[in-house]
């Protein structure tokens, strides 16, 4: 070996291992950002905590809502009377997406106009498709809402003004329909929210 | 330099054994003693100091509160009200935290908009300025992790909808939203994480950041009413500008003023109002969270409504609520771009012309009644009748809101044209008073 100040020294070895160490390096910080990032996903816990939820639909009168908890969201089911489903027809005018076309926002077997099973039973997951508030009910064609109300929800966040089978208003900010979860009736009187025959 | 070698010679005894181990007595002599800044600050130049003395409670108050919170779905809103009620002083170190939050971001407008009208973005502190952007990044997002904490109605409302707009980004969204949330929707995996993030993330990243924003302050030094660079006038043998002075004490005892009216304002805030009317601690948010209800009218707390505005403005287009939420991140992001929007040849508004300083008041007056306008329901005033064209049957408030939200941003858009064409007037060498 020598003298080692003497030594020349050898810059494309050099080179090498600063590249070689620099690589290792960023792969190795590239790898432990995996665990770091998905550690922040749903847990487990999280994902287990969906399981399907059963409704005793006997105590819903003719006009009346309820909720009901699905997966930590509200879900409403309203039991539409005749008048209430005669209406939907007059909002189609007025609708972002009448006919259910755009963007698919129930399970195939209620893309119907009344968007249910039973024409009168709507089942809507009662979050707002702008950014995630609760509607508020305005069943009634009487009130607060203007004189060519049909009924239906309004969300107190931004604004946006859904008709009774969920359907969005133009000039609502919310982009689509409301959400119809998948659901099945086990009985004539028991609903099961979360799953459905297809699936 | 040699004044420096000195000090070191003449100091004996504790202070000169520091000082050959590290700066100490250098450092005092460099950023206070002997740091000169211009001699004709105004009113507008408490700011600075104020904000630092808000980090420096909301640190205090913020770490006494950790060691009684709980940061559980379950049990947080019950241990705020056990703060505000068995804690000795509990009321007042959370009120003190709660005040804070609001008059920081007082504090932190007020500094902008001296750098506004003063021109203090401009070269040779487009750095400053940026750095200065990010502290006000990072304080939106400690407030609205911070918000979510109580656990109250409006908190969980405030953060869904929040953690909704990520979800509106094409593609990456609902997957970036529930990366985030931890969960399907706001729970109690969100409110650990809000919790971890407001007191350890964030508050490191506002110190490094305030560290950085004084790094580059000391390096370029202050700008001024005048917008004079007082470096360019110095004494030739001393190397001293002309129109410095030392920042201890001429300044740290003006500063002590600022501060003496600062917290008796505080104090005012915390032991006579401090929920301010609704304002700084909404009356919603002392109902429990719940998940199932939305209450009727949600509002973010006042130091974000003109941007709450913005996205409440923009109407949905294609089916995507993106432009909204694009043009809410838009208007914040926009201040970023000053040092580089304005061609003016002067800095103050004291040598602009009035094309500019009728610029600087419309942004002023847009950003108020975006303000208002997000405090309140788009119903607030009505519609407008069905027989109008075009804005029949429309909010009249959102259609106000649009009207501000555009020139908002024509405020900036436009400041290349305008700053340019301004009749400016000549700047004088030195600083006048």
């Amino acid at each position: 070996m020598g003298n080692r100040l003497d030594d020349k020294i050898d810059k494309k070895k050099r080179s090498f291992l600063i590249a070689a160490t620099t690589v290792t390096g960023v792969i190795g910080a590239g790898v432990i950002t995996v665990p770091f990032l998905s550690s922040m996903t749903p847990s487990e816990r999280a994902k287990a905590a969906g399981a399907p939820v059963e409704v005793d639909l006997s105590k819903i009168e003719a006009g009346a809502m309820i909720t009901t908890e699905w997966r930590g969201q509200p879900v409403w089911i309203i039991n539409r009377s005749q008048a209430m489903l005669d209406d939907l027809k007059k909002n189609d005018s007025d609708l972002s997406d009448p006919h259910l076309d755009v963007v698919s926002q129930q399970p195939s077997y209620c893309k119907n106009p009344t968007r249910s099973l039973k024409p009168n039973l709507l089942v809507l997951v009662g979050i707002c498709t702008h950014l995630g508030c609760s509607p508020t009910a305005k069943l009634q064609t009487q009130g607060d809402m203007g004189e060519n109300w049909n009924g239906g929800f309004f969300c107190p966040c931004h604004g946006s003004k859904f008709d009774l089978a969920g359907r969005v208003y133009k000039g609502s900010p919310a982009p689509i329909n409301l959400v119809v979860p998948p659901h099945k009736y086990i009985n004539e009187n028991t609903l099961l929210i979360g799953e459905d025959n297809e699936g | 330099m040699k004044t420096e070698i000195k000090t070191k010679k003449t100091k004996s005894g504790l202070v000169a054994w520091i000082d050959d181990r590290f700066p100490l007595s250098s450092f005092i002599t460099n950023h206070l003693r002997e740091y000169y800044a211009p001699k004709n600050f105004n009113f507008w130049y408490y700011f600075g100091a104020l904000a630092l003395l808000t980090l420096v409670l909301q640190l205090i108050t913020g770490l006494l509160l950790t060691m009684h919170y709980k940061p559980d779905a379950e049990l947080a809103f019950g241990s705020v009200e056990y703060i505000m009620r068995d804690v000795s002083f509990g009321w007042l170190i959370r009120y003190m935290h709660s005040t804070g939050a609001s008059l920081f971001f007082v504090v932190i407008y007020l500094h902008m908009f001296k750098a506004l009208i003063y021109g203090s973005y401009k070269n040779p502190r487009e750095l400053l300025w940026l750095f200065g952007v990010a502290i006000f990044l990072c304080l939106m997002g400690e407030a609205f992790f911070g918000y979510l904490l109580p656990w109250g109605q409006m908190s969980y409302w405030g953060a869904q909808v929040i953690v909704n707009l990520f979800s509106a980004i094409p593609f990456v969204g609902p997957d970036l939203s529930e990366w985030l949330r931890g969960d399907y929707l706001v729970s109690d995996a969100t409110l650990n994480r809000f919790f971890a993030f407001h007191v350890i993330a964030l508050p490191l990243a506002l110190f490094g950041l305030v560290f950085l924003h004084l790094v580059a302050l000391h390096e370029v030094g202050s700008n001024n009413p005048d917008g004079v660079e007082i470096k360019k006038n110095v004494d030739k043998k001393t190397n001293i500008p002309l129109d410095g002075i030392p920042f201890h004490p001429y300044y740290t005892v003006k500063d002590l003023i600022g501060v003496s009216v600062f917290l008796l304002v505080f104090a005012l805030i915390v032991f006579y109002l401090p929920e301010m009317g609704g304002y700084f601690l909404e009356a919603n948010n002392f109902i429990p969270a719940d998940p199932l209800k939305t209450p009727a009218h949600i509002a973010p707390v006042w130091y974000f409504t003109p941007y709450y505005s913005i996205l409440r403005a923009v109407p949905p287009i294609l089916n995507s609520q993106f432009p909204g939420v694009a043009a809410m991140g838009l208007s914040v992001i926009a201040f970023a771009f000053l040092p580089w929007l304005d061609r003016s040849k002067v800095k103050s508004i004291r040598y602009k012309g009035n094309l500019f300083k009728r610029w600087i008041g419309l942004f002023v007056v847009s950003f108020l009644v975006l303000g208002y306008l997000g405090t309140v329901p788009s119903t607030v005033w009505g519609q407008f009748s069905n027989a109008i064209p075009l804005i029949g049957g429309v909010d009249k408030a959102t259609v106000v809101a649009r009207i501000f939200t555009i020139t908002y941003f024509l405020f900036f858009v436009l400041m290349p044209y305008y700053s340019k064409k301004d009749k400016t007037k000549p700047v004088p060498s030195r600083v006048s008073y």
